[in-house]
């Protein structure tokens, strides 16, 4: 370095003016700091992994994974948390999935992109991706629940027991949709956006309609970008509990879940009620170990299976 | 664009003029007394406010090949793809003037535009194959326009590889990605495709720009093949594939049509100033 300092060469450029090249620095600091912070972020990853594994490595056992809980969560398994998560999650999937590519076509292929409307709709979307949990959960109480339950309730039912108008598997797993509509929406017209257009011209020039050019070009080619947008809307639902908290997520229930008005358990629910509720904390403290382990487990889990389904249908799509 | 182009073309043209399958009055290349399949008048077209096409007024002559030839941003790709309305898929373009098939007005006596596609029937410039299976790719035509029929279908699909060249090459391969195939084997099944529908005018844009030479004159064997049965109009920049290939010639400069003739008059004895620049290479 030293060295180099000193003989700084100086070069006469034009008539009088002389310039001085600095020599470059090494490029070490910026490459350790950057490395510094992805050390930061693998470790905390890797903490959290330990504790949650070796906490509750210890407690998953069969009979964990199929009985419900028992002596106030102390004891037994927490089968109904799961059965209910995967229900939740199916039914959330059924109602997201054809919202929101239905959506992303209309946005994609039936408006001019860059117009007004089509800006303000994205701009719709963008906030409606900015809503916190909470509020979807509010929206779902009063929207779902009391105006379209309650709604189907007094038109159609004449007891005073409400059938519809209370939280309901129905209603969390639509909430849920609701919260995961932007993720559908954007990652679907992303993989529509990469279809190139002299596909789509080749099938108008044969005399295809654009519904026909949809259902047999646009869509197939699209498939992997919409299942992409299935993946994410799955992994970010199954982790949220505040949207289900009012609109049907049950603290404990005796029975599992055979109908779309009945509540559930849900294991991110049931791991703030174990954290926060139960009668006694420390005892309950290996199975909410557990429990978390079964969660993360549990997404992990349909993010792969979803993503193999993903690069089968490309795999296929490339040597038919 | 080559100096020693003219007599090349002289040369390519000779025995075309005296094709035994040719009747007399195609022998005499008189453009008026041809049968003509598409009539195009006083045409103007527009993206947006932009005016793209200036009155342009041609005459497309049943099963002959009518290349139409001029610098890039010329038009006449623009002009090619309002003969089957595939501007219509572009937002916000408008166009003035007729379009005639045969006696049909495209733009106002047709409602439904897939009528006219499956008549006038397009090959692309880039081969644009569907990631499917080459059966599926040259069956495709017939399956929007409502055939069902898994016979029909088979034995369509046959016959339009067999015209388009391309069967025995991929006869065995039928269920593989059309992907598999080379570029010059990808056009065909293009064409291929096109020709499922039993189209009657095909219109190609550049459809050896991207090929090698050998794909290229299969191709360009392949047009010569199908004037017989199918009206052809063909964009180019290959001012030889033109003089080869061609029957007619139109020269498009910045959105007018400068000059139509027949190619032999258009590039031996071209009556403008600037179609003669443009296929003596002076610019373009």
């Amino acid at each position: 370095m030293n060295v180099a300092a000193d003989k700084r060469p100086t070069v006469a450029i034009g008539s009088s003016a002389t310039y001085q090249f600095k020599p470059k620095s090494s490029g070490l600091l910026p490459r350790g700091l950057t490395f510094l912070a992805v050390l930061i972020i693998i470790a905390i990853l890797a903490v959290i992994m330990f504790n949650i594994i070796y906490g509750g490595i210890g407690v998953i056992s069969w009979e964990f994974l199929t009985h419900p809980p028992e002596q106030g969560m102390e004891a037994g398994g927490i089968f109904p948390a799961i059965f209910g998560t995967v229900a939740l999650v199916i039914l959330m999937t059924i109602a997201v999935v054809p919202i929101g590519v239905l959506t992303a076509i209309y946005l994609q292929e039936y408006t001019r992109p860059g117009s007004r409307s089509t800006r303000l709709i994205h701009l719709a979307i963008n906030n409606l991706a900015g809503v916190p949990s909470i509020v979807f959960g509010l929206f779902g109480l009063g929207f779902f629940i009391q105006w379209v339950g309650g709604g189907i309730d007094s038109l159609f039912f004449e007891s005073s027991r409400p059938v519809w108008g209370q939280p309901a598997l129905i209603w969390a797993a639509l909430t849920l949709a609701l919260l995961t509509l932007p993720v559908v929406i954007i990652s679907t017209e992303e993989a529509l956006k990469t279809i190139p257009s002299e596909i789509k011209d080749a099938s108008y020039a044969l005399g295809a309609t654009k519904l026909q050019t949809i259902r047999r070009v646009i869509l197939p080619q699209a498939l992997p970008g919409i299942f992409t947008g299935g993946i994410l809307a799955v992994s970010r639902g199954a982790g949220e509990v505040a949207p289900i908290m009012f609109t049907g997520a049950a603290y404990y229930l005796p029975y599992l879940p055979s109908k779309l008005n009945d509540q559930f358990m849900e294991l991110g629910y049931h791991i703030y009620v174990m954290a926060t509720q139960s009668p006694d904390v420390e005892a309950t403290k290996p199975i909410l170990y557990g429990t978390v382990l079964v969660l993360l487990a549990l997404t992990f889990m349909l993010n792969l299976s979803a993503i193999l389904i993903r690069s089968r249908i490309r795999s296929r799509r490339v040597n038919v | 664009m080559y100096k020693q182009q003219d007599n090349i073309e002289l040369e390519s043209l000779q025995p075309q003029a005296s094709e035994p399958h040719n009747t007399t009055s195609r022998d005499k290349r008189d453009n008026a007394s041809l049968p003509v399949k598409m009539t195009v008048k006083k045409l103007d077209f527009y993206y947006g406010d932009s005016q793209a096409l200036y009155g342009i007024s041609l005459d497309v002559q049943r099963n002959r090949v009518t290349a139409l030839i001029g610098p890039s941003g010329c038009g006449k790709s623009t002009f090619l793809r309002t003969l089957n309305r595939m501007n219509d898929t572009i937002l916000g373009t408008r166009l003035e003037g007729t379009v005639k098939l045969d006696e049909v007005d495209i733009y106002r006596d047709v409602k439904d535009v897939s009528v006219i596609r499956r008549r006038v029937g397009m090959v692309f410039q880039k081969s644009n194959p569907f990631p499917k299976s080459i059966f599926e790719n040259a069956a495709y035509g017939l399956k929007v326009n409502g055939v069902t029929d898994k016979r029909v279908i088979t034995e369509a699909v046959e016959n339009t590889l067999k015209r388009a060249f391309l069967w025995d090459e991929v006869k065995d391969k039928l269920q593989r990605s059309a992907y598999m195939l080379s570029g010059g084997q990808q056009q065909r099944l293009c064409i291929a495709r096109a020709l499922a529908v039993r189209p009657e005018v095909l219109l190609m844009d550049e459809p050896a720009s991207s090929l090698d030479p050998l794909s290229t004159s299969k191709i360009e064997d392949l047009i010569g093949e199908l004037k017989r049965s199918y009206t052809i109009v063909i964009v180019t920049h290959n001012m030889q594939q033109a003089a080869r290939i061609s029957d007619s010639t139109g020269f498009f400069y910045e959105g007018r049509l400068i000059e139509y003739g027949s190619t032999k008059q258009i590039f031996t004895n071209p009556t403008k100033k600037k179609t003669e620049d443009y296929i003596t290479g002076r610019f373009g």
